[in-house]
C-alpha cells in the first residue's frame, strides 16, 4: 500500500495484483512470463512474493526496473531503507547498539537490516526464540565483514545497552500449537515497565503489522517511533521510484 | 593443450592396472576416496548402462594416501559434468583415450559460477519452482561452499547430495 501511495503522490498511477488469483499466475503462467507481460504494461515493477529470489528473477526477465518489496523470508530491502531513514532521524547510526527481537530466521525485515546495518559499524545484538535465530549463513557472512554479534537469551539482559529495539513479528504457524506460541510470545513482548530502565534516546521499532509484541500502553512513549518509521515508507519509496524510474 | 603418453597409468598405481585397458573412453583418477560412486552418479549412470564401467575405490596413492579411479569406455565428458566432478572431488585428473592412448590429460578446477548443477538446499527458493531458470551459485572463497545467487543459501557441507 505505501508503494501505491507513493506512486499516486508524485503523480503516477499503479496497476496492483494482489494475489495470484488475479492473474494468468492462476491458469498456471509462470512468474517469468508474468513479468514479461507487465514489463509492457508499466514503467517500473514492483514485487512481493513468497519465494525467495523472485525479485531477482523478476529483474532478469523485466524490461523496466525491478523493485524488491520483500521475497519470501529472503530480504525486505525498501524496508530497511526506511528503517535507516526512521533511525537517522534520531541518531547517527554509526557505532549504535542496535537490538533485534523476535523470528529472526524468516524475518525478512530483520535479514536485510542487520545486513544494511554492517555497512555503519553497529553492535547487533539478537533476542529470539530457539530456532528462530538469524540464519548461520547470514550471521557469518555478517561476522565476516566485521560485524560484531551478541546473541542475547532476555531483552531484559540487553535493554539498558541498545539505542534501537527493533521488534519483529513472531508467526504463529512457527510453533507445534498455540500454547507454545503462547508462552513464547509472552516472553517478548514489549511494555513500558520492561523499557523503565532504557537509555533516554532509545528508539522502538516495529515494521509492522504488530500482532502483540509491542503494548498498546507504549504507542504514547516518546520510545516509540513505529508509526513514525511507517509513515516514513512513503517518502523514502517516492524516492525509490524517483530513483529508478527517472 | 593435449598431451600424448604411452599409457592411461598414473605415477601412482605403481605395479600395474587393477582394471584392464580400454580403448576409447575416459579415465577419471585421483578421484577422492570414496567419491567414485558420486561421481558415477554425475556421469548419469544410476541404472543399466551400455558402456564398460570400471570402479576402483581406495586405491593406495602416494600423493593422496587413498584415491578412487573411474574408467568409463565410448564417452568424453561434458564441461558441466568435469565441473560437477571438480565440486566433490577437486583433485581429481581427467584423461581422455583414443585407440588405448591418452590422447589428453587435465586437471579439474573450480569454476567461479555453478549453473544448473546444484540444487538449492531451500524449499522456499524462487530456483525450486517451475520457473524457466537454472540454479546459479557463487562459489565461496577457498571453495568453502555455495552460496546461491537467488536466495542467498549457503551449502557448506554434504554438497554431494545436493549436485543434480
Amino acid at each position: 500500500m505505501s508503494f501505491e501511495s507513493a506512486m499516486a503522490r508524485l503523480g503516477g498511477t499503479s496497476i496492483s495484483v494482489s494475489s495470484v488469483e488475479a492473474c494468468s499466475m492462476a491458469k498456471g503462467e509462470t512468474l517469468a512470463d508474468t513479468i514479461r507481460v507487465v514489463s509492457g504494461y508499466a514503467d517500473a515493477i514492483v514485487i512481493r512474493h513468497p519465494k525467495e529470489g523472485a525479485a531477482r528473477l523478476a529483474s532478469e526477465f523485466a524490461k523496466v526496473p525491478v523493485i524488491n518489496a520483500g521475497d519470501g523470508a529472503g530480504q525486505h530491502p525498501s524496508q530497511t531503507l526506511l528503517d535507516l531513514y526512521t533511525i537517522r532521524q534520531s541518531m547517527k547510526i554509526d557505532g549504535i547498539d542496535v537490538a533485534l527481537v523476535g523470528d529472526l530466521r524468516y524475518g525478512r525485515t530483520a535479514h536485510s537490516l542487520a545486513s544494511a546495518l554492517s555497512l555503519y559499524g553497529v553492535r547487533l545484538h539478537t533476542i529470539s526464540p530457539p530456532g528462530l535465530e538469524l540464519p548461520p549463513s547470514l550471521a557469518s557472512s555478517l561476522i565476516g565483514k566485521g560485524m560484531e554479534i551478541v546473541a542475547h537469551n532476555s531483552i531484559e539482559d540487553v535493554i539498558k545497552d541498545v539505542d534501537v529495539l527493533y521488534v519483529t513479528r513472531i508467526q504463529r504457524e512457527r510453533f507445534p500449537d498455540s500454547t507454545s506460541y503462547f508462552n513464547v510470545a509472552s516472553s517478548y513482548r514489549i511494555t513500558p515497565e520492561l523499557l523503565a530502565g532504557a537509555k533516554k534516546h532509545l528508539i522502538v521499532l516495529h515494521p509492522l503489522p504488530r500482532v502483540d509484541e509491542i503494548d498498546p500502553r507504549l504507542d504514547a512513549s516518546p520510545h516509540a517511533r513505529y508509526f513514525e518509521q511507517s509513515k516514513n515508507g512513503v517518502p523514502v519509496r517516492m524516492a525509490m521510484l524517483l530513483d529508478v524510474i527517472g | 593443450m593435449k598431451h600424448i603418453v604411452p599409457a592411461e597409468t598414473s605415477d601412482d598405481e605403481g605395479e600395474g592396472l587393477l582394471v584392464r585397458r580400454i580403448k576409447n573412453g575416459t579415465v577419471i583418477d585421483h578421484i577422492d576416496g570414496g567419491e567414485a560412486l558420486n561421481v558415477v552418479k554425475i556421469l548419469g549412470i544410476v541404472g543399466t548402462t551400455a558402456e564398460a564401467l570400471s570402479i576402483a575405490t581406495n586405491v593406495p596413492s602416494k600423493d593422496m594416501g587413498k584415491k578412487d579411479i573411474v574408467k568409463i569406455s565410448n564417452r568424453e565428458l561434458s564441461k558441466q559434468e568435469v565441473d560437477r566432478i571438480a565440486l566433490i572431488s577437486p583433485r581429481a585428473t581427467i584423461n581422455i583415450i583414443r585407440n588405448f592412448k591418452v590422447c589428453e590429460k587435465q586437471g579439474v578446477e573450480i569454476p567461479t559460477l555453478i549453473v544448473g548443477s546444484v540444487r538449492c538446499p531451500n524449499p522456499g527458493c524462487i530456483t525450486r519452482t517451475n520457473e524457466p531458470i537454472k540454479s546459479r551459485f557463487e562459489v565461496l572463497p577457498d571453495g568453502k561452499g555455495l552460496r546461491c545467487l537467488y536466495c542467498d543459501s549457503v551449502i557448506t557441507k554434504d554438497l554431494t547430495s545436493y549436485i543434480i
